[in-house]
């Protein structure tokens, strides 16, 4: 079997700077008093991930999956242990980051493109199916700065889920903008999944997680706390425990 | 509409199959380094073009506008120079002494503090793509080299206007000076940008030196003053500066064969060994730009979280 992400040992820390300035530093120092902090976001991880697997990373606030996912996307280099890929890493990850105002949705688009690793040649070919995606109709060329908030996001939605990718990483609201955008999303998810791409999905859903993933890891205080079967680890977290999952919870969309 | 989406999104996003995938090397995620940028150009390509595109945004004139502020800038120093206080007569066609030498001053500057900055505007980015982060800093100089153009031509109009012909020599100065000045801003250039996301005092630190840059170069006053002033010993000294060098190879390209007899310019105005000189420099240059790019590559990795 190919593995598709191999994290061995990966521990990044975060300083935390109580002061800023010179002085503050200083009368700090002199004080006695702790002028930073250092903390592992991500403590000793290792783990791998197979050709095919559908991973959910799941956690409280603050248990390090961004982190986590950040050092897999390539964003952050893990200080110590290593985080290895293989194949183009792709997905909904910070969607529309890099939009200029100043420069129309098409574009952006191919700006968006190119920074997700995508050739123009590349861009080209999907240019149709990106557009008719994201569905702007005349605003195509219309400078982003005059979008609303939700034809921004459609556009970044609809790049990011164009990008041919080995590795698939979710890391947002997998829905954005109105219901029957929020349909045509959840269709695409289903296909991307039913085409048994390697992926990474963090979420706090336990109902995505089930219908999109078949292992699933939990984060806790930077270390990994669990790794297994779905439904396991779902109890594991207690996301089981009342009933209060049923509504918009279970479906996508209601993420970090 | 979305009947028709529904037909035309293909189930199946073209993937690898297992046994390419299995081909292709366990890597770490996201590669960098200046190679990487050089391996990316489409995008670096992108936010260069970008880059120039916002600046003009919104404005009637556009383009013009990089065209009329040169000249302008061009017609002032000569009314003043050249007619008001009559510098013509202690040397020849100062306007364009000072010129020449402000475009590439202009050129390091833009390139030095652009890039400085580049990675601190850049932020949302940097934080959340993987995307290489010595591409900002190089499409900065990439850009302040665009700009650098209509000020070249704004340069050209009265050289020709004044009898300037091209020659090799003068051409290859000019060649040696602007290389030497996009390699020496560069690494600086990235050397800053990091220490900026650090410690913002450093982009500070880089305007300080930039002005300092402006009067520490023999282009408001000729390069005699300093030799005439301070002797052999001090002028020695004021030509360790990368960019007096810089500043005198352009002058040597452009000004020099305005003058009505470029030889006897030459020999009274530039130092000896020029090209000497700033071929040293450019060795210099390129040198400081791999360290930079040593240094920047190890406190990189800690850009994301400081940002």
């Amino acid at each position: 079997m190919t593995t598709m992400i191999k994290v061995d040992n990966a521990t990044k820390a975060f300083t935390l700077s109580y002061q800023r300035s010179l002085k503050q530093t200083v009368l700090a120092k002199a004080r006695g008093r702790k002028t930073h902090d250092t903390f592992n976001a991500v403590d000793d991880v290792t783990f791998s991930v197979h050709e095919g697997e559908a991973v959910g990373l799941m956690g409280l606030n603050g248990s390090g999956k961004s982190t986590l996912l950040k050092l897999i996307s390539g964003v952050m280099r893990p200080d110590s242990g290593s985080v290895l890929t293989r194949g183009r890493i792709a997905g909904l990850i910070a969607t529309g980051t890099g939009f200029d105002n100043n420069l129309s949705g098409r574009e952006n688009l191919y700006l968006n493109a190119a920074i997700l690793g995508m050739s123009r040649a590349e861009t080209d070919r999907k240019f149709d199916e990106i557009v008719d995606f994201a569905d702007l109709g005349k605003f195509l060329d219309t400078d982003v700065a005059y979008y609303s908030s939700g034809m921004k996001a459609r556009l970044g939605f609809s790049v990011a889920v164009n990008v041919d990718a080995d590795i698939f990483i979710a890391d947002e609201a997998l829905a954005v903008g109105d219901r029957p955008f929020k349909r045509k999303c959840k269709k695409r998810m289903d296909e991307i999944v039913a085409s048994g791409v390697t992926m990474f999905y963090v979420s706090h859903a336990p109902g995505s997680v089930r219908t999109l993933c078949n292992r699933v890891l939990i984060m806790e205080n930077g270390r990994l706390g669990f790794d297994g079967d779905v439904e396991e680890g779902i109890h594991y977290l207690h996301y089981d425990d009342n009933g209060d999952d049923s509504g918009d919870d279970d479906e996508l969309g209601t993420d970090i | 509409m979305s009947e028709r989406l529904v037909s035309s999104t293909p189930a199946e996003p073209a993937r690898r199959t297992v046994s390419e995938l299995d081909a292709l090397p366990l890597a770490p995620p996201a590669a960098t380094g200046l190679s990487e940028v050089v391996r990316r150009r489409y995008l670096l390509g992108m936010l260069v073009r970008n880059t120039i595109k916002s600046r003009y945004q919104g404005t009637v004139l556009g383009w013009v506008w990089s065209y009329l502020q040169p000249a302008i800038r061009f017609c002032m120093f000569y009314f003043l120079f050249q007619v008001m206080i009559g510098r013509g007569s202690s040397m020849e066609n100062f306007a364009i002494h000072l010129f020449a030498g402000m475009v590439i001053v202009h050129f390091f500057t833009e390139t030095f503090n652009g890039g400085t900055q580049s990675l601190v505007q850049n932020r949302s980015l940097i934080t959340k793509l993987p995307v290489p982060r010595e591409m900002f800093p190089v499409a900065r100089m990439l850009v302040a080299g665009w700009h650098t153009i209509p000020m070249l031509i704004i340069l050209l109009v009265p050289c020709l206007l004044l009898g300037w012909k091209p020659d090799l020599v003068g051409m290859a100065a000019a060649l040696l000076g602007f290389s030497l000045t996009a390699a020496l801003g560069l690494a600086l250039g990235l050397l800053f940008s990091v220490g900026n996301v650090f410690m913002r005092d450093v982009g500070k630190i880089a305007q300080t030196l930039t002005q300092f840059v402006t009067f520490s170069v023999p282009m408001m006053y000729p390069y005699t003053l300093v030799h005439e002033r301070f002797g052999d010993s001090v002028a020695g000294y004021y030509l360790f500066n990368p960019m007096a060098e810089a500043v005198l190879l352009i002058q040597r390209g452009f000004w020099i064969g305005t003058t009505s007899d470029p030889d006897a310019t030459a020999a009274v105005h530039m130092p000896d060994h020029l090209f000497t000189r700033g071929l040293i420099m450019l060795a210099v240059s390129l040198v400081l730009l791999v360290l930079a790019q040593r240094i920047f590559a190890r406190l990189e990795a800690k850009v994301p979280e400081r940002l």
